[in-house]
């Protein structure tokens, strides 16, 4: 396989002015992710910053509800800041520290990405610039402020159609004239090459924990694993370290949105072609002309028109199978974990969660379902009540 | 010899300094780009870059940005882009390199895209999110094909890879000035001056300066470390003002600039 490669996919579509900071940044991190002193320094952040292990929590009541095979959830919404995100931005907050880099960026959409980088910016002190699209600055107003109050400044990006392809975008622009002293933090198993690896492993983590409790919670038996995928970061680290386990089939579920028309939804493995965004080549919903497309989900955070490269490979070469939840099914989800288990899902998790609609009755009663809780879902609930027609101010 | 040889080389001959000029396809129209392109061969400009407008140029600065949404909104597409390099073939040999971003390329079909364009009569393609490390293919197809694949340098470009970039280079080699994206600003041309040096110590492919290139001033500051230099987004903003007179004679004080300071 060539270097940065997973089949075909990846590579590093940048521009030249990139190429030097990303070989930096390779071998840098070739150098940290075999180092002792810097796994442990990692380990500790991830259990005493972040709050690892997470529960992989039994979900009695909602298994009873589907009555087929044992559901459990992996809690990484119980983390700091809410999402598995946290994972990812402490390990790149880490090596950019060791690298000598005084700021960080990063783009974000919803915000979690964003939120996630501004607290390990004021962690380790880092000047923290964070790259959103004017539409979502709108739309996610309580993220923006958290930023702010985090220490970060907020870039309003108006160009494109304001939206995270855009933040990326600038966030790319702004790294290109700023390599000197910068690091990008990017929130996802995309863009180019070691992104894609490097997120990947900081992610695995997710997997590796569910491997060991497993084992105490029902001696090894697993047989499903489900996560949602926007980017992709949470399913890659759920997946990763079952990757060769051919017996656990693993569902990736991507956001159906509203309909199967173009920039209605971000089935990007589903329904995109091969191509070029951000710097790898991998799955993407582009047009007749390989213009990237606007992507579309009830969800912020499952809204990208491309994908991380390896997954791609996973799909072509069927180590997972990816599906899809539109926003209505998610909707649902959404409300029934909260009602069944009193747990509140991100919008992105729900697509995982909705997905059990059509798993589970296909399912036997000895069988065992995880399902990554990726996000907690307080930052949905104002969009959830308009959604089901509340009113709240 | 290419045609982009060509005119470097009758350049070179005279004592000359290179003026490119970039141009957006079909920014705000393909009317405007036609009469763009006849104008600044008439103020003279050496060589055309045509832009293919993609809908993430994260190489470009606002300009070309807006240019790129106004292309595809104005309905430019690759094969209207054909089309162009047809229209223009039937009134101008200028040298002509099709600028943008390798997406549309490989949506095309690389191998397809370079015959197609070929014969329309396009010499070549600048993709500047295509690095040394992901053109292996194109280079290879654009070689047997006498089709240029223009290649970077910047800055920040190590020595050791500046010596294998320099190893296929062929038409020109794109030095770009100054860290960051498209667009006009002040800049310092002492560091990229010293990897056009370094470049020259490698291989006599010409070499060009781009990126920030907006007055007579910088053109003629710019050449000092280069056989031609390059000017896009100022140009660009006269025609997205539809002020093609205003890119000509824009045009006209830089080729006057650069010819004032041959001896």
């Amino acid at each position: 396989m060539k270097k940065g490669r997973f089949g075909k996919y990846g590579g590093q579509y940048v521009p030249e002015t990139v190429m030097p900071v990303l070989n930096e940044l390779e071998a840098a991190y070739g150098q940290y992710k075999n180092d002792p002193a810097f796994q442990e320094e990692f380990k500790h952040y991830l259990d005493h910053y972040a709050g690892r292990p997470t529960m992989l929590y039994y979900a009695e009541k909602l298994t009873q509800h589907y009555g087929r095979a044992k559901i459990f959830l992996k809690r990484e919404d119980l983390l700091h800041t809410g999402a598995h995100k946290i994972n990812n931005a402490l390990g790149q907050a880490i090596l950019a520290r060791r690298m000598g880099k005084k700021c960080v960026i990063a783009e974000t959409g919803a915000g979690q990405h964003g939120v996630a980088t501004a607290t390990v910016a004021a962690l380790f002190g880092f000047k923290c610039k964070v790259f959103m699209g004017a539409l979502d600055v709108e739309r996610q107003k309580l993220n923006v402020f958290r930023m702010k109050l985090l220490g970060a400044e907020v870039i309003s990006v108006q160009g494109g159609t304001g939206t995270l392809k855009d933040a990326m975008n600038e966030a790319i622009r702004y790294w290109a004239a700023h390599i000197d002293d910068t690091y990008y933090i990017i929130g996802t198993v995309a863009g180019p090459h070691p992104y894609p690896e490097m997120v990947r492993d900081f992610q695995s983590v997710i997997g590796r924990e569910v491997r060991q409790q497993i084992k105490k919670e029902t001696g090894d038996r697993l047989d499903y694993l489900v996560a949602c995928v926007g980017g992709g970061s949470n399913a890659m680290g759920l997946f990763y370290d079952f990757r060769k386990d051919t017996n656990i089939k693993k569902f990736g579920v991507e956001a159906a949105g509203r309909g199967d028309a173009p920039c209605d939804h971000a089935m990007t493995l589903e329904k995109g072609r091969p191509g070029v965004l951000h710097g790898a080549y991998s799955y993407l919903l582009q047009d007749d002309d390989g213009q990237a497309l606007e992507a579309y989900s009830i969800s912020a955070g499952l809204d990208y028109p491309g994908v991380g490269p390896e997954h791609s490979y996973f799909k072509d070469v069927g180590i997972v199978e990816y599906v899809s939840a539109n926003d209505q099914e998610a909707l649902a989800a959404f409300q029934r974990l909260t009602r069944i288990e009193g747990i509140i899902p991100a919008m992105e998790s729900s697509h995982a969660l909705a997905y059990l609609e059509k798993l589970i009755p296909q399912t036997k009663p000895d069988e065992v379902v995880v399902v990554c809780l990726s996000g907690r879902g307080d930052k949905d609930v104002q969009m959830v009540a308009k959604a089901l027609g509340e009113e709240i101010e | 010899m290419t045609r982009l040889d060509k005119v470097f080389a009758g350049l070179r001959a005279a004592g000359k300094k290179g003026l490119i000029i970039y141009i957006t396809a079909g920014a705000p129209d393909t009317d405007t780009t036609l009469a763009a392109v006849r104008a600044a061969e008439a103020a003279g400009a050496n060589v055309i870059e045509l832009g293919i407008p993609f809908s993430d140029p994260m190489a470009d600065g606002p300009v070309i940005q807006e240019a790129d949404v106004a292309a595809i909104r104005a309905g430019m597409t690759v094969k209207k882009f054909l089309q162009l390099v047809k229209e223009i073939r039937k009134f101008s040999q200028i040298p002509l390199l099709g600028m943008g971003y390798i997406n549309n390329i490989l949506n095309y079909g690389q191998e397809a895209f370079i015959a197609d364009f070929k014969a329309a009569g396009l010499d070549g393609l600048i993709l500047p999110d295509v690095p040394h490390e992901e053109s292996g293919d194109l280079r290879q197809l654009g070689t047997k094909e006498d089709f240029h694949i223009i290649e970077f340098v910047t800055p920040g470009t190590t020595p050791d890879r500046v010596q294998e970039i320099c190893r296929s280079a062929n038409g020109f080699i794109y030095c770009v000035s100054v860290n960051g994206v498209t667009g006009v600003r002040k800049i310092d041309y002492a560091p990229i001056g010293k990897v056009a040096q370094l470049v020259r110590q490698h291989t006599a492919t010409p070499v060009a300066v781009g990126f920030g290139i907006g007055s007579p001033e910088a053109a003629v500051e710019a050449s000092q470390h280069a056989d031609a230099v390059i000017v896009g987004s100022a140009v660009v903003r006269h025609l997205l003002d539809h002020d093609i007179d205003g890119a000509a004679r824009l045009i006209a004080s830089l080729r006057q600039a650069l010819d004032a300071q041959v001896k």
